[in-house]
């Protein structure tokens, strides 16, 4: 019965084609990345700042986090990170006598992922703030500037051009790495395949079209950060 | 924090480990050799083996780990016994097994990430010092053995430090085909124990000491290295 459908009826985007359920899951992949990756970048830009103006047991504290997270394998981090935060919420809730709440998957997603990010976020901006020349911020500190205009009118434009590439990198990491939330049970791309692939029998074809999926998320994504870098890097000599 | 179930599960954690570091070993050396190539096809090879080069690298770096394997295990997996005599011969034992279809996709995989350090690297080696090479009359292979592949592994040595790292972070994955790794072991034990994070604290420890030994030992082979800095 089942078999008996051809590869574009199995792949069209209504029942009996399994080709809707990939797309809600592309959809979901490419969501959970974005949320991830803005949490990634707000944890990255304060444990910078912490990193780098803190005080020394702030900056331990920060160390600490940067070195567990980019030192345990990623599914064990998720996994970890998934049952003890939704546990951890929960208890809090029960300490102060609320009842005990669902947790939406998408949410722990986002966050768990973002926490990942944030890490290496971290290290990304750091290091791209440490290659603006410091006479920049000196000059900017000498004319008045309070730190937040500061930021916003020099830092932020010198260190965009440094950070871009790392930063492209972890978008890159962090679509790839949104896989892993199948293992916890969420639906996006791959746990949607694994489902088709398993309901239909055709792993082969399935499994095909959800890497195609990711690659031509990839290839998207390079021509958005190549614009990117071509609009931070305006003004800049180019390159010999 | 409970800890006593360590003495009964001991062998099972040593035999997890051991599973670890063999897919490590396994995708590493042989993944290496493949990288080679890669990156020799991209920088040297005619173009149409420099496309071809190319496209491997960008279709394994642009998709998930754990897709790729999901396709080969699934995917190939079931194609196999297609094979007119493949289950009566001696490979079925070894073609069967979740482990080999991690290791192949992992040795896959990481060839492709490693190519793109080792192009970079082969790129990287003074135009002087080839030129020295072919002007003492070495051939292509001579130059290449002696000369570019030794120097452009330096150059890329603490990259590949890093490499190795993340490979090992990626074996896990290998627990979702049935492999009994380290992690997989960590997983039996908390269905057995009904723990939910020592068996993960224990395992998170044996891959940060994993960790530190790699970067260690290259530390080392990076020492060997004469350089004046």
């Amino acid at each position: 019965m089942q078999t008996s459908l051809s590869i574009f009826e199995l792949l069209s985007p209504s029942p009996p084609g399994w080709g809707g359920v990939l797309l809600s899951g592309a959809a979901s992949t490419v969501m959970i990345s974005l949320g991830a990756y803005v949490v990634g970048i707000l944890i990255g830009l304060a444990a910078a700042a912490g990193k780098l103006k803190g005080r020394r047991a702030v900056a331990t504290l920060l160390d600490l986090y940067t070195t567990a997270v980019r030192a345990i394998p990623e599914l064990i981090l998720i996994i970890g990170l998934y049952y003890a935060g939704t546990d951890g919420i929960n208890r809090l809730l029960s300490a102060l006598g609320f009842p005990p709440i669902e947790i939406n998957g998408f949410l722990a997603a986002v966050l768990v992922l973002g926490v990942v990010q944030g890490a290496y976020m971290t290290e990304v901006l750091r290091g791209a703030i440490l290659a603006i020349p410091a006479g920049q911020i000196e000059a900017a500190s000498a004319f008045g500037m309070r730190p937040w205009l500061r930021f916003r009118r020099i830092v932020l434009p010198a260190l965009m051009p440094n950070a871009i590439p790392g930063m492209a990198n972890l978008w890159m990491s962090v679509t790839k790495d949104s896989a892993l939330i199948a293992v916890v049970g969420y639906q996006e791309l791959a746990l949607a395949t694994r489902l088709a692939a398993g309901n239909t029998k055709h792993y082969f074809l399935f499994f095909l079209a959800a890497a195609a999926i990711y690659l031509a998320i990839t290839v998207a994504s390079n021509v958005v950060f190549g614009s990117l870098e071509t609009y931070f890097r305006r003004g800049q000599p180019r390159a010999a | 924090m409970d800890f006593s179930w360590v003495f009964t599960y001991w062998p099972l954690i040593a035999a997890g480990a051991l599973q670890t570091i063999l897919l490590l070993f396994i995708s590493v050396t042989l993944g290496f050799v493949l990288a080679i190539g890669l990156a020799l096809a991209q920088v040297s090879g005619p173009p149409w083996l420099r496309w071809c080069a190319k496209a491997y690298c960008t279709c394994l770096r642009g998709t998930p780990l754990l897709i790729q394997l999901w396709l080969l295990y699934y995917g190939v997996g079931s194609l196999l016994p297609m094979i007119p005599g493949l289950r009566s011969s001696f490979l079925w034992p070894i073609v069967r097994e979740g482990f080999f279809f991690a290791a192949v996709s992992f040795t896959l995989n990481y060839a492709a990430y490693e190519a793109e350090v080792l192009r970079g690297a082969l790129l990287a080696v003074p135009k002087g010092e080839l030129e020295a090479g072919r002007a003492f009359g070495m051939t292509r292979w001579t130059l290449l053995r002696r000369i570019w592949l030794p120097r452009a592994i330096r150059i890329a040595l603490p990259t590949i430090t890093g490499e190795v790292v993340l490979q090992l972070k990626a074996t896990p994955l290998a627990f979702t085909v049935t492999v009994m790794d380290l992690y997989a072991v960590a997983y039996k034990i908390r269905q057995d124990t009904l723990l939910v994070y020592e068996p993960l604290v224990v395992v998170t420890v044996f891959y940060v000491c994993l960790t530190l030994i790699i970067t260690r030992a290259f530390r080392i082979v990076e020492m060997q290295v004469p350089i004046r800095r």
